[in-house]
């Protein structure tokens, strides 16, 4: 099979305002390339909420999009402090997010369900205190 | 309704893209919470909202919304507004509390068609 398509992002940790700028990329090079308007919708809400996630939680990180011509595939990965219980956090609601992050409009606990429903295929690797990688697939 | 309309209905000031204002829309959604409007929301292009940072902004562009209103008066800074501008996202401020302006827009005709789940 032909090599993907390969698009990679530094994601700041340090910086709210900026999060969600390599989600933004993302989503013009897809409509450059002319995938579908609902293709495009699914990658840029999975990867915007992931990467909200990265800075909101975990000090930034990588964020890789690999482009083929049947799916498009996501990885973030971070080296914050990881998810003690994975399927505690992909509950609706769960969230550890201090209110000043609610202040900001995050943390609801909703990104990692959204996530999840808006790709194909998703997997959280995590380990606590080394960081966290989520892969996510969506199919064209 | 044009977003034209909804300025004039929410007493708004637009801020930028002002050529964009004989757009068409349908349906609307008011929230201060992005969470919210990235899992629930589904294919409104007005977001009504009392947050003001660059993030409302990219929830819009995410959600391929053409317009923001920000409620209960409050300015968003320049940076956000030439996000907005650079993306053609219609942005207007208005006086109006965000229960008000929802409703004015509700009662005038614009739906909310809000996703329950998914
Ligand atoms: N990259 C990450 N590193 C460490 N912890 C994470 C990471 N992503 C998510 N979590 C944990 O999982 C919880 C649930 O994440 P989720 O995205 O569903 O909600 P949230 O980010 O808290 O709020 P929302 O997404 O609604 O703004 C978080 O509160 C946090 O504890
Ligand atoms: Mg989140």
């Amino acid at each position: 099979m032909a090599d993907p398509l390969r698009f990679h992002y530094k994601v700041d940790g340090s910086n709210f305002t900026s999060a969600g700028e390599a989600s933004v990329e993302v989503k013009k090079k897809l409509r450059q390339l002319g995938f579908s308007p609902e293709t495009i919708r699914k990658v840029s809400i999975a990867m915007y909420e992931g990467e909200i996630n990265m800075v909101i939680h975990a000090r930034g990180g990588d964020a890789d999009v690999f482009v083929y011509p049947d799916r498009i595939e996501i990885v973030l990965a971070d080296t914050g402090p990881g998810i003690a219980d994975v399927d505690l956090a992909m509950q609706e609601g769960y969230s550890t997010a201090p209110d000043n992050i609610r202040t900001l409009g995050f943390g609801a606990g909703m990104g990692l369900p959204n996530m999840k429903r808006n790709s194909d295929s998703m997997r959280i690797d995590s380990t606590v205190g080394v960081g966290t990688t989520i892969y996510m697939t969506i199919l064209v | 309704m044009t977003i034209r309309t909804i300025s004039e209905l929410l007493d708004a000031e637009v801020l930028c893209c002002h050529e964009r204002l004989d757009t068409d829309v349908s349906d609307a959604c008011g929230s201060d919470m992005m969470s919210d409007v990235l899992a629930h929301v589904k294919d409104q292009a007005v977001l009504l909202t009392g947050l003001v940072n660059t993030q409302v902004i990219r929830t819009a562009m995410m959600m391929d919304m053409h317009c923001v209103v920000f409620v209960r008066g409050k300015l968003p800074s320049s940076e956000i507004i030439s996000l907005a501008e650079n993306n053609s996202i219609v942005v207007m401020a208005s006086p109006h509390r965000m229960y008000e302006a929802c409703g004015l827009l509700y009662t005038h005709g614009l739906s909310s068609k809000e996703n329950v789940h998914g």
